[in-house]
């Protein structure tokens, strides 16, 4: 958090000593407040992590997207041919996930790639609920979800 | 250039809405009709966004653009997740296709307790006490 505040400043402060008050200057200056909070990170104790979160965010940005552009074509062949492929069920998903904010997080992010739904969690908090579209391989199906969830786990701890 | 990419941006968008159309019409339950509803539509409206952002090329119409992609985002996998956990628990019929339930066997209609299955396990695996009963 300290790190982001500091990116953030070291940007306005570009844009300040600039000049130039625009959304793309304010963009450059992020981008060189990043470079020189990587440089100085081993010699600062309360920044330590923080650069190393941003290529991990942008991976993750970029597997979401590629697990939401293909699930969304399997759902849509599957509607648009007459018979149904679709094997649809409930399962039950063991969570590593402790905290309020990582669950939802979570499973807001099952919900959103196609193919699966978040239906409930359980009263302890160690399960969700999901239900699935295409369950012809469920183990598959498990171990992806299992990815997604640590992927998006590693974003915050 | 710019004009294919957009193009292209457009129309898939625009495919993706009409998909999440003839789905909740073809689809045979609620909760699979949730799936394509909240999904495609998403990617749609996500891709005819990154289109108009790219077509006006402005500060203020990409903030906005990205905003309501941000807004999309977080609050379509929400929507979807109370409606269909309503759906299923006022006892919408699944399709007779589904192949399992875990849910069900864990759920309570009387106290609306949700289990978690894995109290069983733990059970199995519990180390015996001196406290307990011969």
């Amino acid at each position: 958090m300290t790190g982001a505040i500091w990116n953030l400043l070291l940007g306005l402060a570009w844009v300040l000593l600039s000049g130039d008050f625009t959304g793309l200057n304010l963009l450059v200056g992020m981008v060189f407040g990043y470079i020189a909070l990587v440089l100085i990170e081993h010699q600062v104790e309360a920044l330590k992590g923080y650069p190393a979160r941003i290529p991990r965010i942008v991976r993750f940005i970029g597997f979401f997207i590629k697990e939401l552009v293909q699930a969304n074509l399997r759902v849509g062949f599957d509607i648009l041919t007459p018979p149904w492929h679709m094997k649809p069920g409930v399962i039950a998903l063991p969570l590593s996930a402790r905290t309020e904010m990582e669950i939802t997080l979570v499973a807001n992010l099952i919900s959103l790639t196609p193919g699966t739904l978040s239906l409930d969690v359980s009263d302890d908090r160690r399960v969700l609920y999901i239900h699935a579209m295409f369950l012809d391989d469920e183990d598959e199906l498990r171990r992806n979800l299992k990815e997604m969830e640590h992927r998006a786990l590693e974003l915050f701890r | 250039m710019i004009e294919v990419v957009k193009g292209t941006l457009l129309l898939s968008g625009s495919l993706f809405i009409l998909l999440a159309a003839i789905g909740l019409v073809r689809l045979p339950d609620l909760l699979t009709r949730m799936h394509a509803t909240t999904k495609a539509a998403a990617l749609g409206v996500i891709l005819i966004m990154l289109a108009s952002a790219m077509h006006f090329a402005e500060v203020g119409v990409v903030a906005r653009s990205f905003a309501i992609i941000l807004f999309i985002l977080m609050t379509a996998p929400v929507a979807a997740h109370v409606i269909g956990r309503a759906g299923y628990f006022v006892g919408s019929k699944l399709w007779s296709g589904t192949v399992k339930d875990e849910l069900k066997p864990n759920y309570d209609p009387l106290t609306h307790e949700l289990k978690s299955g894995l109290e069983t396990q733990e059970n199995a695996r519990r180390v015996p006490r001196e406290s307990d009963p011969e």
